[in-house]
């Protein structure tokens, strides 16, 4: 498993959420949104996460200041190391490879959170739908969903990528179809188990209408649940558009991390020892990879007290006790 | 029974789909991929080749029903059509000289990422709060979080240019003939090194936290506290109390991962150019090599299901509230 | 409360001042509150009391069993004159089931859904007597047989039997090595009213038979007067009320205590009305116990009145 399949990063999330019939929560008001933005903000990882993430972020987005010009234009000698004029060196074929590397985070950060947004809405449509229009939506739409979890991703990916005119708008079409499904699992367990609570029936015996039930009961319980999946979307989908691209299936002409792999593969870049033309957009990658994993954590943290840290002793020392 | 059952016609509507899934790509591709491949082939390609490509692509004047029955007897024979890339060899035979390596990678890879992964989350939970607790997850996040052929780029470049411990690439060394004496083995075993470990190391963070996480709630249930109560061993409460219960959600995940790992396996083959279907996968990708393409698709999501359908029938032994029919 | 040491027969339970406290991230909560009663040889008590006052902290405080972020902070727990809270984890692992055992409140819960009953029991056996694995299904069989069940269930998992059969299961499970003193913590709550009374007349029996002092937990009044001698009720973290079994039921001198016994109705007997403590009365500042006839204490200051929100009664 890794943090690069959005199933993946969900089932860490949810391992405390199994598959099995929704447990009856307690009854809650409406929770409210800035209560958890608050106390992430407050939650050691989640903080590092988000500062990461915003670091990068401002990278990509100042790129055309900090390195203007078009990035895949040569600009000096092939293959050269690090050097005060070219500050991660260039490829092979003699571009800079720090312009690369901060033109490639736009595309590579923009179709991730496309992507995201995208698969996360599909998966909160689905679950939502099939916790609430009775058990036939229900089992059709399981069934669905246990479906493509169950097709492999990175096959089914390049088969559908093959097929279809290559494109930036494939790309994100392609991760969307294979990213929403892990996300629709557990958004349908938690919105079933909210279902089943107390309020949730009030509402409905009091004759409000299913989607108004939808969005203003159910909807903003889900809040950090729908958080989760929504990084862990984008986990996957920045990940698994490097290896398209990385097999060459993306769209060659577009700067972004996983094509300046592929060229630098290609380029043989890496069987001559040239590794700055490879390291700094994979390490890009790791990294917000990692900060979006860390946010993901702080927000489970925040959410199941169970899970935070903890004084645990030893076990089989029976209960502390301090006169 | 019943679950098993159920299981079992699961599959086969997620075969039928993918099978669906193969048959219509074709057909919804936009302009005229024959010329395409006739160009790409460099004019090598046979009339007879020709007629079976417009069948494959529903090309030809069948009605699509027809069509869509006659794919279906064409999977039931093995017949996936020729490879262009490795023309005249049909794309069955070309898949089945390489699997043997894929399952090799992927297999060693999986296993060794699950049994210590999982250990290690169990004694992480036991020990909360411990070095191992405290230091292990996060530092295997991390690593978790770096794309799969990227580690491997980078283990290729530390370890095989630089230290030149392990071998660069293939399964194993050229020249060898493959055989079962201990040399070979050996061979096998130092050029599978590199690539099983970086799948691994990706992989194993995952196994570790999700084997914590269920164990803490395991060891928050009743039955937990009740062993605790009638004294038993720390060890015997560990083992079979605790993590006994704790690997049932393991072994479901285990079903999915197989899923993962061939997609992981198939990009670190590439970079440590193994004779694998991943690598074959690339070349025909570049080649615009169809038929194969769509071979190695079916092989692969078949042999997920199958190995899904096995891990199912484990589940069954293990959780006897299933057996219940 | 003293405890009563060195006079005969010895006190198998003398529990004194016992404070648990909640330790959390932001606050503490204090769950048991300077708590103290004693349980005699052969003698059933009853602990009484709403949802949440504490009466299962307090018992399983007496085990040790309290985890994270639990603290004992106060009193002293005295099992046969042992001080039960500075055993090292090796004494407590053999005195837990051997002196004291527990029956939880849900048997389906507490029993391991992946083993089969008899291995369960089994595991009994073979930790603390040291047997094979023959020697203890023999044993294991003749508990079943305690519980009028028949030993071809030694096969079974919990989910194929009945809740009755379960809790039977588990109340053999808690009687297996004689100890001298059973927690019973809600054990028929899970129950319906039918198979309830077949487990109370279960444990009534085996109690004749074995001769263990209870300590029974509950918030059905009723269900006590069959079973305990002497009963004691908590209102958040403290006893309000402790006396003879009949004589609180006939005498209830704390509100409290008078609320809770007419939330039960008997079951025979003419129809009575039920009146609760009345909206909105929390009790606070709830004073020590005093005796106010022999036998009987009730958490009343010297004016005979107690404290509620919002001013004196």
């Amino acid at each position: 498993m890794s943090a690069t399949d959005p199933s993946e990063v969900v089932i860490l999330a949810a391992a405390d959420m199994p598959e099995k019939e929704p447990r009856a929560a307690s009854p809650r008001r409406r929770a409210r949104p800035e209560g958890l933005v608050r106390s992430l903000l407050r939650n050691r990882k989640a903080f590092a996460g988000l500062i990461i993430l915003a670091g990068f972020i401002l990278l990509a987005l100042l790129a055309p200041v900090i390195a203007p010009g078009d990035p895949s234009i040569i600009t000096g000698q092939g293959a050269q190391a690090p050097s005060a004029e070219h500050l991660f060196g260039t490829t092979p074929k003699g571009q800079d490879v720090l312009a690369l590397t901060l033109w490639g985070s736009r595309s590579s950060l923009l179709v991730g959170f496309v992507v995201g947004l995208a698969a996360t809405a599909v998966a909160l449509l689905a679950g939502l739908t099939s916790a609430f229009f009775g058990r036939a939506i229900d089992n059709g739409l399981s069934l669905i969903t246990n479906v493509f979890l169950l097709l492999p991703g990175l096959p089914l990916l390049v088969i559908l990528a093959a097929f279809l005119p290559p494109g930036l708008g494939t790309v994100m079409l392609v991760l969307t179809i294979t990213g929403w499904a892990g996300g629709a699992r557990v958004l349908r367990s938690q919105a079933l188990s909210i279902r089943g609570t107390d309020f949730v029936a009030a509402a409905i015996v009091t004759g409000e209408k299913s989607l108004r039930i939808m969005f203003r009961e159910i909807l903003p319980n889900m809040a950090s649940i729908v958080m989760i999946t929504l990084l862990g979307v984008v986990i996957f989908a920045i990940g698994a558009q490097a290896g398209l691209e990385f097999l060459g299936l993306g769209d060659p002409s577009v700067v972004s991390w996983g094509t300046n792999l592929y060229w630098a593969s290609n380029d043989g870049a890496l069987m001559s020892g040239f590794w700055w033309a490879f390291v700094p957009s994979g390490a890009a990658i790791a990294f917000v990879a990692f900060a979006l994993a860390l946010i993901n954590y702080g927000v489970d943290e925040v959410s199941n007290p169970r899970l935070r840290s903890a004084r645990r002793r030893p076990f089989g020392t029976g209960t502390e006790v301090a006169r | 029974m019943q679950f098993v059952l159920r299981r079992l016609g699961f599959y086969l509507v997620a075969f039928w789909v993918s099978v669906t899934l193969n048959f219509l790509l074709p057909r919804f591709m936009p302009g005229d991929p024959i010329s395409r491949m006739m160009s790409q082939s460099q004019g090598r390609m046979t009339p007879e080749q020709v007629v079976q490509m417009q069948a494959l692509f529903g090309l030809d004047d069948r009605p699509i029903l027809q069509q869509y029955i006659g794919y279906w007897q064409s999977i039931f024979t093995g017949e996936m059509g020729v490879s262009i890339s490795r023309f005249p060899s049909p794309v069955s035979e070309v898949i089945a000289s390489q699997i043997g390596w894929t399952i090799l990678l992927g297999a060693t890879a999986l296993l060794i990422a699950v049994v210590i992964g999982n250990l290690l989350g169990i004694l992480a939970a036991w020990r909360r709060g411990g070095a191992l607790d405290s230091i292990l997850p996060p530092f295997l996040v991390f690593i978790g979080s770096f794309p799969y052929f990227w580690l491997a780029m980078g283990a290729l470049y530390l370890f095989g240019v630089i230290l030149g411990w392990f071998p660069l690439r293939h399964a194993f060394s050229a020249g060898a003939t493959p055989s079962f004496s201990p040399e070979f083995i050996g061979d096998v075993a130092m050029h599978l090194v590199m690539p099983v470990t970086t799948i691994v190391l990706v992989s194993i963070g995952g196994w570790m936290l999700a084997m914590r996480n269920t164990m803490i709630t395991t060891t928050s249930e009743d039955y937990v506290v009740m062993a605790e109560a009638k004294g038993l061993t720390a060890n015997r409460i560990m083992l079979r109390y605790a993590a006994r219960n704790a690997t049932l959600p393991a072994v479901t995940n285990f079903g999915m991962a197989i899923g993962f790992v061939v997609g992981g396996a198939l990009l670190t083959e590439v970079v440590f150019a193994y004779p694998g279907l991943g690598f074959q996968l690339l070349s025909a990708v570049t080649a615009l090599d169809y038929p194969l393409m769509q071979g190695i698709f079916l092989t692969i999501t078949g042999a997920v299901l199958v190995a899904n359908f096995i891990v199912d029938i484990v589940y069954v032994r293990l959780d006897p509230r299933v057996r219940v029919s | 409360m003293t405890g009563i040491t060195d006079a005969a027969p010895r006190n198998v339970l003398v529990v004194s001042d016992l404070s648990v406290e909640y330790r959390g991230e932001k606050r503490t909560t204090r769950a048991v509150d300077r708590v103290s009663f004693t349980i005699g040889p052969g003698e059933a008590f009853g602990l009484a009391g709403e949802s949440g006052c504490g009466k299962s902290t307090a018992a399983n405080a007496i085990m040790r069993l309290l985890r994270d972020p639990a603290v004992i902070t106060g009193g002293s727990i005295l099992f046969d004159g042992r001080d039960v809270l500075a055993m090292s984890p090796d004494e407590l692992r053999s005195f837990r089931w051997r002196e004291v055992a527990m029956v939880f409140q849900s048997a389906m819960n507490s029993l391991n859904p992946v083993m089969t009953i008899g291995d369960q029991i089994m595991d009994i056996f073979t930790t603390h007597e040291g047997m094979t694995k023959k020697q203890a299904r023999v044993r294991a069989a003749e508990l079943l047989d305690l519980v009028q069940i028949d030993a071809g269930r030694l096969k079974a998992y919990p989910h194929q039997l009945s809740g009755g059969m379960r809790q039977r299961v588990v109340i053999a499970m808690a009687v297996a090595l004689h100890p001298t003193l059973l927690i019973m913590d809600e054990p028929t709550t899970a129950l319906d009213v039918v198979v309830q009374q077949e487990i109370m007349a279960q444990i009534g029996d085996l109690q004749q038979e074995l001769g263990f002092s209870i300590l029974f937990i509950t918030h059905d009044m009723s269900l006590m007067i069959e079973l305990c001698d002497r009963m004691a009720v908590m209102y958040s973290g403290r006893f309000v009320e402790t006396a003879e079994a009949k004589g609180l039921f006939a005498n209830p001198r704390h509100p409290y205590t008078r609320a809770l016994i007419n939330a039960f109705p008997p079951m025979h007997g003419p129809v009575a009305e039920l009146t609760g403590l009345g909206e909105g009365v929390r009790f606070t500042n709830i004073p020590d116990l005093v005796e106010v006839s022999p036998g009987h204490l009730a958490a009343l200051d010297s004016a005979g009145t107690h404290d509620i929100l919002g001013g004196r009664s």
